[in-house]
């Protein structure tokens, strides 16, 4: 077999497992999208802070440090504990449910009713308020997060490979992880989606807010729990993305990139952002190591949103996306 | 009492159609001008130059310009970034003698055009990018909303890259930047080291002037109508007969226009030199769009309060905090985040139709006061 074709195959499987990556972050926007017609920006921005939460928790921060010392002229930075990972998520999931709630409390129960462009730009405003919230509450520098994936090549991909190839595939131990927590996370909330009643009532409110209104579904309490779950989601993927390439603010802008994973799938499908995402990550993965060298390479910067423009030119509600129907 | 219109009586249409039909108002914007063009360059020295006003003038003409565009015409655009950018590299091709290369007898030979004069470099780089961003407008004839917010992230990310990969755009520099060459107008240095502090600000008002009374008279005549109808329903418009093509597509070129303009000025009078990514990134694109919902979205006035607001914010905050209280820098930077964000989500809460509505509203209270009853 011809060295390009498996470089190209290796090239192919880092992309599908990039893609996951992507789509974990395109799976918050969807969820909030779906229940609350809100194109939540910060979603980025929320995974980042959570990862920014999590390695504060862990590591014994204290909150604010920089400040605090900035205005007294103190010198106190951390409290000398360690937490552990498990305690340390739960306590970020609970400050994410927290912000969840302030979030609703604070602002989009003001604006309900308000046109979506409204809805849009508040949570690019909730977007700025955490990023330096979340520097002020923990500092800017880059950290590292460990809550204890394995990391490094996967020795036994790389031996089965070299066997059958002569050459041995790099894949990530990481990526691996991500994929399978990614494929649970999607199942949990399929189920929930369809077989509780609390995702019954999502549903419903996704469905048409009036109407769940008047059955006697609370918006929210809906809303609350939708941003909870975005929340949930965020840190899963904050995790995943901190963990691989250190919690910095470079985290924020793989929102970014999961817009176009969205516009692909369609903006109200939660397998659609799946199968976005792994067309984006294997796409742009495969563009840049067959066209990269041709134009300078760095084409992973665009490619992504300018295949997702093409692709909506043809099917402007997406891969999965419901049709789109207007009236006057 | 202030703000009356009582006793103004028009005789002709022409009166009746003029820009500020209200005495009051036509008054005032001539006091304006005649303090912008007569005394502000009097008194102005370098650090107001350029910490305030040429930052307000320029991000004024690119807020306009996207106001035509997502106030006006209801097209979200998150581009402006990347067409900023193709305005200012546009106009350093032509100030610089715009190149190309062809093959003769196997060598490349290098013609060129002469160079253009500054305030026509600017002009054809407005006109430039109007074409960009007419072609990057082409699909919004079938993506609506968010969609087009998102694949106007396409023009946005693109642009940059090509500016940063394709070496024809920066002359070969080995920095990969582009740097404004000194450029004079009848004598007087507009761009360069040299530059006069009060030679800067009226090149880039004299543009500001103009653009604003472009789009304030376009906005006001039939274009303006035919995006507004497409704003408001596009359906709708179109079965009135406002040709939807027609009207997104000059909803673009105006706008990219008066964007590209913003993004020359950007580079060649305030900057002076440009390195693509850090100049006219996707934060670029954000600032501007936040100038035109804080200012109002579909207000010209809005587009200046706007724009006024985000320029003036930063000096303010920095100013108090690392000069006023002696904070590092970045705190004071982190700061900013959260007080713009803060403030964006108060606005939105409080007004979402921004600055000019207070105004307006301002203005009703006026006319009133003080005898409301």
């Amino acid at each position: 077999m011809p060295e390009q074709l498996i470089w190209g195959m290796e090239v192919f499987l880092n992309g599908l497992m990039a893609g996951v990556l992507y789509a974990l972050v395109a799976l918050g926007f969807v969820l909030i999208f779906k229940a609350s017609g809100i194109f939540n920006f910060s979603q980025g921005v929320m995974a980042l802070f959570a990862a920014l939460t999590l390695v504060g928790i862990m590591e014994g921060q204290v909150p604010f440090s920089h400040l605090i010392n900035a205005a007294f002229g103190t010198e106190i930075h951390h409290f000398g504990w360690h937490v552990p990972a498990v305690a340390a998520i739960l306590l970020t999931m609970v400050v994410m449910v927290a912000l969840a709630w302030l979030v609703n409390q604070l602002i989009f129960r003001h604006l309900v009713n308000q046109e979506p462009i409204i809805l849009f730009m508040a949570t690019i405003g909730l977007a700025y308020f955490l990023e330096g919230f979340g520097d002020i509450m923990w500092g800017a520098d880059i950290k590292k997060l460990d809550v204890g994936l394995p990391q490094g090549i996967n020795s036994t991909i790389d031996e089965v490979t070299y066997n059958i190839f002569g050459y041995g595939f790099f894949i990530d131990n990481l990526d691996l992880w991500a994929t399978a927590v990614a494929a649970l996370l999607v199942i949990a909330l399929v189920i929930f989606a369809q077989y509780t009643k609390q995702g019954r009532a999502m549903r419903a409110v996704a469905d048409d807010h009036q109407a769940a209104l008047s059955v006697g579904i609370s918006l929210n309490f809906i809303w609350v729990m939708v941003w909870s779950l975005a929340g949930f989601v965020a840190l899963v993927a904050g995790i995943m993305w901190g963990t691989k390439s250190g919690v910095q603010f470079s985290l924020s802008l793989i929102a970014l990139k999961a817009l176009p994973v969205l516009m692909l799938g369609g903006f109200t499908s939660i397998p659609g952002a799946i199968v976005g995402g792994l067309i984006i990550g294997v796409g742009e993965k495969l563009f840049e190591f067959i066209i990269g060298p041709m134009v300078g390479g760095a084409t992973e910067n665009w490619f992504a949103y300018v295949l997702a423009l093409i692709f909506l030119v043809f099917r402007p509600q997406g891969l999965f996306g419901e049709k789109i129907i207007e009236r006057v | 009492m202030f703000y009356r219109e009582a006793g103004d009586f028009k005789t002709s249409y022409e009166a009746d159609n003029q820009t500020f039909p209200i005495k009051f108002d036509r008054y005032r914007y001539y006091a304006v001008l005649v303090i912008a063009f007569a005394m502000v360059p009097f008194v102005i020295n370098d650090y107001w130059v350029n910490a305030v006003f040429l930052p307000f003038l320029i991000y004024s003409i690119a807020a306009i310009g996207l106001n035509i565009l997502v106030g006006y015409c209801g097209q979200v655009s998150l581009g402006t970034g990347g067409f900023m950018a193709v305005g200012a590299y546009a106009c350093y091709k032509f100030m610089t003698g715009l190149d190309i290369w062809l093959m003769q007898d196997g060598e490349w030979v290098r013609y060129a055009l002469p160079e253009i004069n500054i305030f026509f470099s600017v002009i054809l780089a407005g006109l430039v990018t109007s074409v960009v961003g007419v072609l990057f407008g082409l699909p919004s004839l079938r993506i609506k909303g968010f969609y087009l917010a998102v694949a106007t992230l396409a023009a946005q990310f693109f642009l940059v890259w090509l500016f940063n990969k394709w070496s024809w755009t920066y002359n070969y520099s080995a920095s990969g930047q582009i740097s404004a060459p000194e450029r004079t107008i009848m004598g007087v240095p507009v761009t360069g080291a040299e530059t006069a502090p009060w030679a800067a600000y009226l090149f880039c008002l004299v543009f500001l002037t103009l653009s604003a009374l472009i789009a304030r008279n376009l906005t006001r005549g039939m274009a303006g109508r035919k995006w507004m109808a497409i704003r408001d329903m596009d359906i709708a418009a179109e079965i009135i007969g406002v040709n939807p093509l027609k009207a997104k597509l000059s909803a673009f070129a105006v706008s990219s226009f008066f964007v590209g303009i913003a993004g020359a000025l950007f580079f060649a009078v305030y900057l002076g030199a440009v390195e693509v990514g850090e100049a006219f990134g996707i934060n670029k694109s954000f600032l501007v769009l936040f100038m035109v919902i804080i200012g109002g979205l579909g207000s010209i006035f809005g587009s200046f309060a706007g724009a006024a607001f985000l320029v003036l914010l930063p000096v303010l905050l920095k100013n108090t905090l690392v000069g006023g209280l002696g904070w590092p820098t970045d705190l004071a930077a982190h700061l900013e985040f959260i007080i713009v964000g803060g403030l964006i989500v108060t606005f939105l809460v409080a007004e979402p139709h921004g600055l000019a509505q207070l105004w307006r509203v301002t203005k009703e209270k006026l006319r009133l006061w003080p005898f409301p009853h």
